[in-house]
């Protein structure tokens, strides 16, 4: 296990100025070409998004309760698709899921129940290794067996 | 077989450990059982009607004498003296204790074992033809391609919180020993137009209360982009899967709701999206792994035949030893299934007894079965006798595979929380039923499968002869289902009537097995029959 991360005290793992303006929905974002933050809900497709990604900043996605995965997939794709802005999770997201998030492109998260940083520290630094790619640049172990 | 390097034991260790801090914050309260279900659960760790269960992972059926001695130490030490083997191949520990958990894995990853996604929301254990590596109509050895898929599939971030448990078949033979067919994906290793090496990918098939044979969706995937492609068909569904209602949310759903062709269309377009990401773990790797597996040392020249002068050992033989692709070998199935035990039941002196004979007799190689039996898979023929021998004095030679007391069951409500009715009794009467040997051998080949319930572990859509146990009125209720099949000529058993008590559906089985024996061709078996002569002279013989 390596030494803890920090967890900063936002939940925010960036370091540029966060958007200042709130998330709309998707429909709303897509009717307003300024705007510059978004939220996605379970139902959307974030592929609508793609056409426009380097105008936003900050994409909410919301996780209505835990065991619903979609989010992951989402991440992913914003991530394959070149985002660079902020991808926070939102919802009901708990300690244990931080580090799969992590690795599908949040950077950020917002949780309903606030989230003991301890835990969460170890979590993220719990695994050495990971056997495939992701969003999150770790070199996968078959990378490092045949360097 | 696979041996861990740093990086595997690495992952494996800071598994223990993760759970290890889970156990602990679920039992000082600061996790709520809610939140702690879904990551026992992919651990393996199920609450059942008296205890704990521990599902431990047998990746591809494979197992070597010292992970097999680590059970036995487990079963001895933590539950009742035994474990059970199931229908996914895997072994499962009934009488656990939560804070003993930790402690367990941590043993488990001394031999390379390990619980991960045995069970939950994620991606399961890869089923495997167990006579991978010895059968003489194997086309490569598809083990390597199983470990390939393992490493893969654990600790997907994208797809650890499915809509519903995803499954993966695999087999390199066109007679399907793995049911790929009834699988979320199968997988058959096959040749593709330039003689290289592919698979054929099946998707939607299972079982459970809405059974469906799987559809193919694709006749040849080239080897090299399998992790892509995978990654494609999870993410349609996790993103297009229903999550409204726990009974519709497999993929096979999904698949049906589409239909096969549109289903195909969504996985073909998000390959074709995935594609660029470089998502596919190379080639190199596939090598690096299938250098684990190289044929052991078999002698040449060895006698091919197989002194069969003792009646007792011949009818073993006959039911027991499998063609091997080298000449002086057989391939041994166990089976776990004694008239009146518990099918798939094993001590820990018999799990000691079972290594042992693999070190000596088999090049330490062991499998598991879905059929819930284990496979001895490299025996020299001259060395049968003294293996039978040594099975005879462990209760472990039942002379019964493929037969009718060979059957497959669930624990039913002896043990399960879901179970309507109980299997394991049922299962006791039907095999004492047909316990006479000679009857069973002129019987043939006859599948029976029984489920406690509509979740279908017992594989009843399956059976040749099905049996469910369904809850009337607050009474145990069983229903026959006839014709079903997991083999490559997968069909789904129907239900033939009305349900019948514990004693009645024995009689009924009864009934069908004489009208079999009464309508048969010669030679023909149970299932062939049947479907011949369909239901009618049955459901005659049964209600009439």
């Amino acid at each position: 296990m390596a030494d803890p991360i920090a967890i900063p005290a936002d939940l925010r793992f960036r370091d540029d100025e966060p958007a200042d303006e709130p998330a709309v929905s998707l429909d709303a974002f897509l009717d307003q070409p300024d705007a510059v933050s978004v939220r996605i809900e379970g139902g959307d497709d974030v592929r609508r998004l793609l056409p426009m990604l380097d105008r936003i900043q900050l994409i909410e996605v919301d996780f209505p309760r835990f065991r619903d995965g979609r989010g992951y997939s989402s991440g992913r794709i914003l991530r394959e698709s070149g985002y660079k802005g902020e991808l926070k999770a939102v919802g009901d997201v708990l300690v244990d899921q931080l580090l799969f998030m992590r690795r599908c492109g949040y950077d950020s998260f917002a949780p309903n129940e606030p989230i003991d940083h301890a835990v969460a520290a170890r979590a993220l630094s719990q695994y050495d290794f990971v056997y495939q790619k992701a969003a999150d640049g770790h070199t996968p172990v078959w990378a490092l067996r045949h360097g | 077989m696979y041996r861990y390097d740093t990086y595997d034991q690495a992952i494996v260790d800071a598994r223990v450990e993760e759970f290890r801090d889970q156990v602990a914050r679920r039992i000082s309260g600061e996790m709520s059982e809610d939140q702690f279900k879904p990551l026992r659960l992919k651990n393996g760790l199920y609450l059942q009607l008296h205890a704990y269960m521990l599902r431990v992972a047998v990746p591809y059926g494979t197992l070597n004498p010292e992970q097999m001695r680590m059970l036995a130490h487990i079963a001895r030490t933590y539950d009742r003296g035994y474990g059970h083997f199931t229908t996914r191949q895997n072994m499962q520990f009934h009488w656990i204790k939560l804070e003993q958990t930790p402690e367990i894995l941590a043993k488990l990853a001394t031999v390379q074992m390990h619980a991960i996604q045995t069970s939950g929301e994620s991606i399961r254990n890869i089923s495997a033809d167990q006579f991978a590596g010895a059968a003489a109509d194997e086309i490569c050895d598809p083990r390597p391609w199983a470990e390939y898929i393992r490493q893969f599939t654990t600790f997907h971030p994208e797809f650890s919180y499915l809509p519903r448990k995803f499954k993966f078949g695999l087999t390199a033979s066109a007679t399907d020993r793995a049911a790929i067919k009834l699988h979320d994906v199968g997988l058959q290793l096959v040749y593709g137009p330039d003689g290289d090496i592919g698979f054929r990918v099946y998707v939607g098939g299972g079982m459970g209360r809405t059974p469906f044979i799987a559809s193919l969706i694709r006749d040849f995937l080239p080897a090299a982009s399998l992790c892509s492609y995978i990654e494609a068909i999870l993410r349609v569904w996790n993103r297009n899967g229903r999550r409204d209602n726990i009974h519709k949310q497999r993929i096979k759903i999904l698949v049906h709701d589409l239909g096969a062709e549109e289903f195909t269309r969504q996985v073909e377009a998000e390959w074709q999206a995935i594609r660029p990401n470089d998502d596919d773990i190379p080639l190199v790797e596939y090598e690096r792994i299938a250098a684990h597996f190289v044929p052991p040392p078999f002698e040449e020249g060895l006698d091919d035949r197989i002194d069969r002068t003792d009646p007792a050992f011949s009818a073993w033989v006959e039911r027991s030893a499998h063609t091997h692709k080298q000449p002086g070998y057989a391939i041994v199935t166990v089976s776990l299934k004694p008239i009146g035990g518990i099918p798939g039941d094993l001590t820990a002196e018999q799990m000691e007894v079972l290594a042992d004979l693999a070190e000596r007799y088999s090049f330490s190689d062991l499998r598991s079965t879905h059929e819930q039996n284990v496979v001895l898979p490299h025996v020299r023929k001259s060395d049968l006798y003294a293996v039978w021998a040594a099975l005879r004095e462990a209760d472990l030679a039942t002379a019964n595979l493929s037969l009718i007391s060979e059957l497959i069951v669930c624990p039913g409500l002896d043990y399960c929380s879901l179970a309507n009715a109980r299997s394991l009794p049922l299962a006791q009467k039907i095999a004492e039923r047909f316990a006479d040997e000679e009857r069973q051998r002129d019987i043939g080949e006859l599948k029976i499968k029984i489920s406690g319930c509509i979740n279908a572990c017992g594989h009843h859509h399956v059976g040749h002869i099905g049996v469910l146990g369904v809850d009337k009125k607050g009474t145990e209720n069983y229903q026959l289902l006839l014709g079903g099949s997991g083999a490559e000529d997968a069909s789904l058993a129907k239900i033939v009537g009305p349900g019948f008590s514990e004693d009645g559906i024995v009689e009924a089985v009864e009934r069908t097995v004489e009208k079999y024996r009464a309508v048969r061709n010669d030679g023909e078996r149970f299932l062939d029959t049947y479907r011949r002569v369909g239901v009618e002279p049955f459901k005659e013989a049964i209600y009439g």
